[in-house]
């Protein structure tokens, strides 16, 4: 029977490893393939295709330039590579502005028809229709279209994953605006963190910290929802007043949220580190007569390194991947950031705001799973970078 | 000349009378022993020395301990410059988590030494007066962690001698090495006591006999006997330190 039940046990404990890393594995497993599917869509919408005048010579367009001419920032051919004509653009939309409701009939019969005539008529036209309303043979020239590259994701400065015809999904903003948060976070985080853990490990009287450890443990607790609302009712405005700007939501707000988050983490890894530094060392320094100062910044600080650098990675973790308190104060503007007073977005809180809206299977989906592969790994690079550290730490002291 | 002089010493730790009314005098440049039970009280009467039991919270002296005179206890004392002047040596080899040639700096660079010439040198000399120097000359820059347990204790001992004090405790200092280590800081203790007076607390009786010049006798925090070497292991006054000494108790 005790036999049995060892058995049991083990089986029970190898088993219950294998299921956690394997769903582990499936998860990452299931980003990578989501997220790679980007790279099998299109540029141009799905269905639907660029068409043009016969004499336009203009065979190939990017995401950019698509976008550019149907906002109307770019209206002259030449200044995307074809010949001096002003554009025209048309949408299925334009079709009442000209053609009767009669002659479209009353289910657009007519219309692939009508738009393929109107587009031959029109030397600088570009029209964005149904692949399917165009009659076959019609005397057009199309844009030709391809698969999304990765140097637009990855390298692209602007993040439209919504435009028409052809979505824009350049990482490079979402990128930048997590990383500069992150950093102005650590930036503010790490001299408090550092300063309250050397406090309570070594100055605070054992009544004071035994206030102020739980303290700042409950600080772990809080919601991050309520942590952004603390930045959007207070921090934000002040921000806005101190600095003169015309909106409070900035990546500062968002960095100095994520710093009080970060802070308990980093507080307790740290102090817990401190305190584990062995007694015998401090004595060893004090008995040469080094004061308490030069024992704590010399061999206290130094030999517990390891475990205050984990928690400064442990904070810098939680500010990359920490999505509801920025996606509140940061203000979401997809721009490249300049200054850390203007708004900026996140990868987090775009994925948070957008998978929402985004259709199931779709390109904008899968950009967001493609941002969730590159968080993943930009904090899988931490986490080496800590095992890196403190396992040279471990050599030198061994 | 009289280096130490405890006079009518009580401490307590909290509640706790763990030294009753101890007077010594410890000779310049002989080597004391501290015999006793565990729970004594010699090692905490060595640590009163370097002031290490500041560190105890609900610690209390009472009486008065000088060394060259002066009351180490009174006001204006330096607590850094005495322990810089009295340096220890632990039960348990301490070294930092730093390279060999740190660890002997160490000492060197708190006290605000930053000759790095002269901080090299007083390294070698420490070393070599540690008989440390010949296994260590190699890897001055290899982490402490690297030597064996006996080598790490000569490491702690050049340490601490490397800021030149004048009185040097040992607490227990080969408790945990081997019969060999063990030998080696003997002879180390021998060599040393030209240059600073040593006090040193041990459960080895004959490790007492070896290296000591005065041996004291402690039971249930107070000083039984305090004499000659020679005298304690050979014609004991007390009764209680002839029980001790031949293994009645302890």
């Amino acid at each position: 029977m005790k036999r049995f039940l060892e058995k049991a046990v083990k089986w029970l404990l190898t088993a219950s490893g294998f299921v956690t890393s394997a769903v582990i594995l499936l998860i990452i497993g299931f980003l990578f393939t989501e997220g790679a599917g980007l790279f099998r869509e299109h540029v141009i919408e799905e269905g639907y295709v660029l068409a043009l005048n016969r004499e336009n010579p203009v065979k190939r367009m990017n995401a950019a330039q698509i976008k550019a001419v149907f906002d109307e920032d770019v209206t002259n051919w030449k200044e995307i590579g074809g010949p001096d004509l002003p554009i025209v653009t048309f949408r299925l939309e334009d079709a009442d502005r000209y053609f009767s409701e009669e002659a479209l009939g009353k289910q657009y019969e007519n219309a692939g028809a009508l738009i393929a005539g109107l587009v031959a008529d029109n030397p600088g036209m570009v029209a964005f229709v149904p692949e399917s309303m165009i009659p076959e043979g019609a005397d057009l020239n199309f844009i030709e279209d391809r698969t999304i590259s990765p140097g637009e994701v990855f390298a692209g400065a602007e993040w439209f994953p919504t435009a028409t015809p052809a979505p824009l999904f350049g990482m490079w903003p979402l990128l930048a605006g997590t990383l500069w948060v992150s950093l102005f976070a650590i930036l503010f985080a790490l001299p408090f963190g550092i300063s309250i853990a050397v406090y309570m490990a070594e100055v605070a009287s054992e009544r004071v910290r035994g206030f102020l450890k739980p303290v700042i443990e409950l600080l772990n607790g809080i919601p991050s929802v309520v942590y952004g609302f603390f930045g959007l009712i207070v921090i934000v405005p002040l921000l806005q007043q101190v600095f003169g700007l015309p909106v409070g939501e900035s990546g500062l707000a968002g960095s100095i949220v994520l710093a009080i988050m970060a802070l308990p983490t980093i507080v307790t890894v740290a102090e817990d580190a401190m305190r584990n530094c062995p007694r015998s060392l401090r004595e060893a320094s004090l008995a040469l007569g080094a004061t308490k100062w030069q024992t704590v910044s010399r061999v206290v600080i130094p030999s517990s390194m390891s475990g205050i650098a984990s928690g400064v990675v442990l904070g810098i973790g939680r500010a990359v991947g920490e999505t509801m308190a920025v996606l509140m104060v940061t203000g979401n503007a997809a721009v490249v950031p300049t200054s850390i007073l203007e708004p900026l977005r996140t990868i987090p809180a775009t994925i948070a705001a957008e998978l929402g809206e985004a259709p199931a299977g779709g390109a904008h989906y899968q950009s967001l799973f493609l941002l969730g592969v590159i968080l993943f790994f930009i904090t899988f690079f931490i986490n080496l970078c800590v095992e890196f550290i403190s396992s040279r730490n471990r050599a030198k002291n061994r | 000349m009289e280096k130490i002089e405890a006079k009518d010493v009580n401490f307590y730790y909290g509640d706790f009378h763990a030294l009753k009314g101890i007077s010594m005098e410890i000779p310049q440049n002989k080597v004391v022993a501290f015999i006793g039970p565990s729970g004594c009280g010699k090692s905490t009467f060595l640590r009163l020395f370097n002031r290490m039991n500041d560190l105890v919270p609900g610690s209390r002296l009472e009486g008065q301990i000088l060394i060259d005179g002066q009351d180490i206890y009174g006001p204006g004392v330096q607590v850094d410059e005495l322990r810089k002047n009295v340096g220890m040596v632990f039960q348990r080899p301490n070294p930092f988590p730093k390279s060999i040639f740190d660890n002997i700096a160490y000492g060197l660079r708190v006290n605000g030494i930053k000759d790095k010439e002269f901080i090299a040198h007083r390294v070698e000399e420490s070393l070599k007066g540690a008989a440390l120097w010949d296994e260590v000359k190699d890897k001055l820059n290899a982490s402490a962690y690297a030597l064996s347990g006996g080598q790490q204790q000569r490491l702690c001992i050049a340490r601490a001698m490397a800021v030149s004090p004048s009185v040097l405790l040992m607490d227990e200092p080969a408790s945990a090495l081997d019969p060999i280590s063990t030998a080696k800081v003997e002879e180390l203790i021998c060599e040393l006591r030209n240059e600073v007076t040593i006090v040193i607390v041990t459960h080895n009786m004959q490790q007492a006999s070896r290296v000591s010049d005065r041996t004291a006798f402690f039971y249930m925090g107070e000083m039984v006997e305090y004499d000659d070497t020679k005298v304690i292991f050979t014609n004991p006054h007390k009764e209680a330190t002839q029980n001790y000494i031949t293994g009645r108790f302890g």
